[in-house]
């Protein structure tokens, strides 16, 4: 076990370092939600009567572009400047590298989140600690990661490769946008659950485990050449 | 010498039973087109005029057949894809990627279909229904999967990234499916079922339907197939290509 684990966050710390000397992933991408946010807000005319209706799907969206903004830079950054052989040539198992990948896209994407939430409680009022929010938060940014990092890595090699991700990323991803739209629209407040928070989370966990186990078996595959 | 020898005669016993196979696919293209225009008969002048819906009620005989051929095609991809990640022969990929695109075709087909049906019937040409929003899923899932085959930087890249997402689209789709479905039963139910649609057929607009089922059956077959030999003669007009190429190289160097 230590062996395996030892690799995966000398990956992820490296990228860690990356970013905190070029701040590119985490800055831009926060940026970018907020503007999102502020967009949304004059496209739907939000007010206090609506808000408990759209914030949830606002916050949404905001949190899926900017994760799709962080994990097309996962593998750019590899790719500029011929880095990716060098790591393929390091003697750890591509498991090590997809989920030394996976796990600084998850601790980037958090960071970005756990700064958006306050600000988004702010401009729309309602709390933003419930647990089940957080929960939900952390559940849901694990499938877009584990998701996210394989996607990555396919979508580097392509032609048009900015395109590419979103394309082949938000289908896929549809069941978690649902039930993280669902579950956070029952914990900011209003509209009654009928199928009730712990379904959805059970969902997205399932979504979760079950890509947890077939996107490190792709990224093998990819990453063959 | 020797090896251009024996590579022109595999070559010839393979276009002979090629021409053995292009005749059975042209029976198969016979059985087809007849079985289709019977289909038609059926359907616009056999099967009798729903009491309700009236005439626009037959284009259930189309949609239908059209959408479950889609998932089946759908599955052929997952099937080809698995094939090709463990085998890594260029035949699973070319059924795979045929399976797509015709998935796609057929999909685009049910999608258009359904709204021309749902207008009159329902009064909305769309709802988000749990069926519904996950066939749109599906159709994306898969329209993404011909796009990464076109923006490759290769063709043996390719078929690789796309058998992969092939496993993991079809993997995708019955978590996707219950996740609509959820979401859908907490807004609204269902407008109407299509299990009660069919619960409503009489007989002769069930054979009808089974009889399009069967006819678009054929026809799906004959479309992989040529698809299939199409991507075939693709790939040994490269090979030509390729070993001409070589062969006026090595002249060159001489």
């Amino acid at each position: 076990m230590k062996e395996f684990l030892r690799p995966v966050f000398l990956v992820t710390w490296k990228d860690i370092l990356l970013e905190l000397r070029s701040r590119e992933v985490v800055i831009a991408s926060m940026v970018f939600a907020v503007m999102v946010v502020v967009i949304f807000n004059f496209a739907l005319n939000v007010t206090p009567e609506t808000v408990d209706i759209l914030a949830p799907g606002i916050l949404w969206v905001a949190f899926a572009f900017a994760g799709v903004l962080a994990m097309s830079r996962a593998f750019v950054i590899e790719k500029d400047q011929g880095s990716l052989e060098g790591l393929l040539l390091c003697p750890v198992s591509r498991d090590s590298l997809y989920f030394g990948k996976m796990l600084a896209l998850f601790l980037f994407m958090t960071v970005v989140e756990a700064v958006l939430l306050p600000i988004f409680a702010v401009l729309f009022d309602f709390s933003a600690f419930s647990f089940t929010l957080i929960g939900v938060i952390l559940l849901a940014t694990l499938g877009f990661a584990t998701v996210g990092t394989l996607f990555s890595s396919i979508a580097v090699n392509t032609r048009s490769r900015e395109i590419m991700l979103p394309v082949l990323f938000f289908p896929v991803i549809t069941p978690v946008i649902i039930g993280a739209v669902e579950t956070s629209t029952g914990a900011i407040g209003s509209s009654v659950n009928v199928i009730g928070v712990g379904r959805w989370l059970q969902l997205i966990a399932v979504f979760d485990a079950v890509f947890l186990v077939l996107c490190p078996w792709a990224f093998g595959l990819v990453m063959e050449e | 010498m020797g090896s251009v020898q024996t590579d022109q005669v595999t070559m010839t016993s393979s276009t002979a039973s090629r021409s053995y196979l292009g005749s059975a696919k042209s029976v198969l293209l016979l059985a087809a087109g007849a079985f289709m225009l019977a289909n038609m008969y059926l359907i616009f002048m056999w099967a009798p005029t729903e009491a309700v819906m009236g005439h626009v009620q037959r284009i259930m005989y189309i949609h239908v057949p059209m959408a479950w051929l889609a998932f089946l095609a759908f599955f052929i991809v997952f099937v080809g894809s698995i094939m090709y990640l463990w085998k890594r022969e260029s035949r699973w990929d070319m059924l795979a990627s045929s399976a797509a695109e015709l998935g796609v075709v057929f999909t685009s087909l049910v999608l258009i279909t359904g709204p021309i049906w749902g207008k009159p019937i329902w009064g909305i040409w769309w709802t988000w229904d749990a069926r519904l929003t996950t066939t749109l899923v599906l159709w994306l899932i898969y329209v993404s999967y011909l796009m990464l085959r076109a923006y490759s930087s290769n063709r043996s890249q390719g078929a690789l990234y796309s058998a992969v997402l092939g496993v993991i689209g079809f993997v995708d789709v019955p978590i996707v499916y219950f996740a609509v479905n959820w979401w859908r039963t907490q807004h609204q139910r269902l407008v109407i079922g299509t299990g009660s649609l069919e619960g409503s057929l009489n007989a002769d607009m069930r054979t009808t339907l089974y009889f399009s089922l069967l006819a678009f059956t054929i026809l799906f077959s004959f479309l992989l197939w040529q698809k299939i030999s199409m991507k075939r003669t693709e790939e040994d007009l490269r090979s030509i290509r390729y070993s001409k190429e070589l062969t006026r190289g090595a002249r060159i160097e001489r």
